[in-house]
Parts: C-alpha cells; structure tokens; sequence
C-alpha cells in the first residue's frame, strides 16, 4: 500500500510518518501531485495558522488538487479545519470539501484546548472498535461546529465536531498519532478503508 | 470533557536522564526513550524533557533525542532548556517534538514568544516560569531560580499570553524539591486571570498534592520529576485516585 503525507510545510509531519511505520506500513511525505494523486491512502496533516497554510497550499497548487481525489484522505487538525469551507482563523476560505465553517472557542473556555477529551456520538468504520467516550489527544483554538457531515462529537464548552466525513474524505480534530493506542486504532482503520 | 493531565519531566544531560531513576524493569536507566515508552505505557498524558547541558555538541544531541523519542512514543511530549532562537524550534518540531518550552531566552527578549508564535503557531509553544517570593510578592527567576529578574509573575504570566504563548508552565521554587504540595494559591491566580492553559509544578509530594493543584489551585495539567522517577507514585495508582476524587482524568 502506498501511503502518501502531503508536505507543504505546514505542521509536524514526522510524528505521523512514526506513527504509520509503528503499524507496520510505510509512508512518503510529498508534495509531488503525481505521487499524491496515485497514492492508495493520502494523509493531509497541518499545525499552524490557517490563512499561512491556505496560502502555501495555493503556491503549490494543492489547493486544487486534493478536493479531486478519489482514494481515501484524511485530513489531521489544521488538515481538517482547512477541509472545511472556510475559517475565521485568518479569514481564509477553505477546500470546501467539508460544508461547515470553522470558528473560534469563545473565552468562556481556555483557549487554546490543550489535551485529551472524550469522543463521543462515533459513527463512521473510522472507529471501528473504537469506545464511545475513549480520550483523544487535541490542540487547537479554532473548531467545526457540529453539521451533517459529523461522525464523532467533543465537548468543550460546547459540542463540536471531532471528526468529519464527506465521500472518501475523512477529517479529525484530534492528532491520532499522538492519541495513544485508541489513536493508533484509527490511524489504522483509516489505513485498511 | 477535557481530562486533566498529568505529566512526568525528564532532566536530561548530553542526551541521557540525570535524575536518578528507580525503574527496576530498565535495561538502561539513562536512556529517555526507554524511560519515554514506560511513562507512556503506565498512562502518562504527555512528556516533558528538560535539557540541562550546556556543550557544543548539546543542540545535535537534543535534536537526535527528540527524534528517537518520535520514533517510539504515541502520546505528546514537549522539548525544553535553552532554546533561544526560531532555528532551534525549527529543528525540535521538525524532529517530532509537539511543543516547545522556553524560559530564560522569553525573558530576555520577551519579542521572542511573538516570533514564536507568528512562524510555529500558539499551540506548540509553552513559556515556563520559575518565581519564588521575595517580601511576600512573585518575583520571577532565572537560571533554575538562582537568579531574580525584576519581573513580577502575574505582570509576566499576562504578558506572556498577550504575546501568544499557548500555555504556561509555572513552577513555584518555594515548593520545588519540598514534597509539601504545590503553589495552590498562586497557581488558581494565573488560571483566573490567565484564559490559557496552567501546567503546575514543583512541590508534588503525594497523591493528594495532585487532587488539591486540580481543585485548590485549578491547574490544567501538573508536572513532577522525583516522585515518577522514584516509584514514589504510579501513575496509573494516582489517576486512580483523583478519578475516585471526582477529578477528570484518562485512565
């Protein structure tokens, strides 16, 4: 299996790729769209600001590229929220795979969210033998509000989305390489759709 | 709901733990990624690695650690002790670190945090605090506490927020090493008047000290080295025990 992570200089790839051969499969960091478009799984990761990610996914071209993939991606943390329509972060638009709009936490809760909170309402093969209310890792001050594409919920002050799914393209707003082994269990159920 | 967390702190010199280690089961007890993947088995929520050499050699050592420590570990780990510059982050995150931690070189040049934070973004970017009193005020301290700044900790932990760091790791030096609990009253301050996550540390003795930072002194999440390194707490045995306490905790 060919298992490509989009590098765009956004965000701390290395962790996934370990994460990925702690599985047992092997994986490429590329910005090549040749070798993303014929990867069998793609993995668009991002940590950072949106609007900056948003541009260098423009200047590569990416930007275009990944709302026609056909193979499963899965878009982690700023990965998902650059999926979505667009986000207040930066006022950027977005892939627009996602139909929802990214905002941020209001002050009536620490921002940024540092840490593991409960996934709940799981509804997708993403989390095939994965708990209702099992702990996953999240970092982040900007989220999906709950829409039609859900398929798992957080609570922060409010219930939000933790994961979305549109066709082939799954998104979550935890990091499952650093979610321990329930992490792990994702990532690999991502890796066997 | 979001757990508190709890974290165990390795000090690390020329790329091994310093502080004595009480871990029978370790084949190397200087080695921090064994000591790493351990932590990480018995439920730890995130790492902390404080370096404390000071050679040449020390940024490549530090680098390479961070890397081994990726390799191994799924749960998040924070990289700190004597970052100074954007080029240093560079190479900590690139190699797999989830945060950094900054202290002395914030609180030289303050300006720092917001280069920090314009290139890496808040969320990888931790300022720690080292404050003892002096004549009943939180005077912030340098060097591991040996040497006071003229800076105030509430003026500072407010600055550092406004610069954009993601959380603060405040560790009161009047309760490091005591065993007597942590700064309660000073820790609830920073979490009321701050809006981004507290790390408390120094002072933890027993499983109660953990249950009163989280209550008394409202911290998000809590650090302590001695009491993991020693066996002197299980992690799984204290998490236990805070859950029973009604504290939110991953077990």
């Amino acid at each position: 299996m060919k298992i490509v992570i989009i590098n765009y200089g956004a965000g701390n790839i290395q962790s996934i790729k370990f994460a990925i051969i702690r599985l047992g499969y092997e994986a490429v960091l590329s910005n090549d769209v040749q070798e993303i478009q014929n990867a069998d799984k793609v993995i668009f990761p991002g940590v950072g600001e949106a609007s900056s990610a948003m541009h260098k996914l423009r200047d590569s071209g990416l930007d275009k590229i990944i709302p026609t993939l056909k193979q499963p991606v899965l878009g982690i943390c700023l990965g998902m929220q650059l999926m979505c329509n667009s986000s207040e972060e930066g006022n950027t638009t977005g892939l627009r795979i996602f139909d929802v709009d990214v905002v941020k936490f209001d002050d009536t809760v620490k921002v940024p969210q540092i840490g593991w909170n409960q996934i709940t309402n799981l509804k997708s093969r993403l989390f095939k033998d994965v708990e209702e209310k099992e702990h996953i890792y999240l970092v982040h001050s900007f989220y999906a509000p709950i829409c039609a594409e859900t398929i798992a919920t957080c609570d922060y002050g409010l219930a939000y989305s933790a994961a979305l799914k549109k066709d082939n393209f799954y998104g979550t707003q935890f990091h499952p390489e650093k979610s321990s082994d329930v992490g792990q269990r994702i990532l690999e159920n991502f890796l066997q759709m | 709901m979001l757990a508190k967390r709890i974290i165990p702190c390795l000090d690390i010199k020329d790329g091994r733990t310093v502080k004595g280690v009480n871990f029978v089961d370790l084949r190397d007890a200087g080695d921090p990624v064994e000591l790493a993947e351990i932590y990480s088995r018995e439920g730890a929520d995130e790492l902390v690695f404080l370096d404390i050499s000071a050679t040449e050699q020390k940024r490549k050592t530090l680098a390479d650690l961070v890397y081994r420590v990726a390799e191994k570990v799924n749960i998040p780990f924070t990289v700190g002790g004597g970052i100074s510059s954007v080029e240093d982050v560079d190479v900590l995150l690139h190699n797999g670190a989830d945060k950094v931690s900054i202290n002395s070189s914030a609180v030289k040049n303050p300006q720092l945090i917001n280069n920090l934070v314009a290139k890496f973004g808040s969320q990888c970017i931790v300022v720690a605090i080292d404050a003892k009193q002096i004549d009943g005020e939180w005077i912030v301290h340098l060097v591991g506490g040996k040497v006071p700044t003229e800076r105030k900790l509430f003026e500072w932990a407010k600055e550092v927020e406004e610069r954009g760091a993601g959380e603060i790791l405040f560790t009161s030096m009047d309760n490091d090493g005591t065993k007597d609990g942590f700064a309660n009253e000073a820790l609830a301050r920073l979490s009321t008047e701050l809006n981004i996550p507290i790390i408390a540390s120094g002072g933890a003795g027993n499983m109660q000290h953990f249950s009163d930072t989280f209550i008394e002194g409202k911290a998000d999440a809590a650090l302590a080295a001695s009491v993991f390194h020693f066996k002197e707490i299980g992690i799984q045995e204290l998490k236990t025990e805070l859950k029973e306490n009604g504290i939110p905790v991953r077990v």
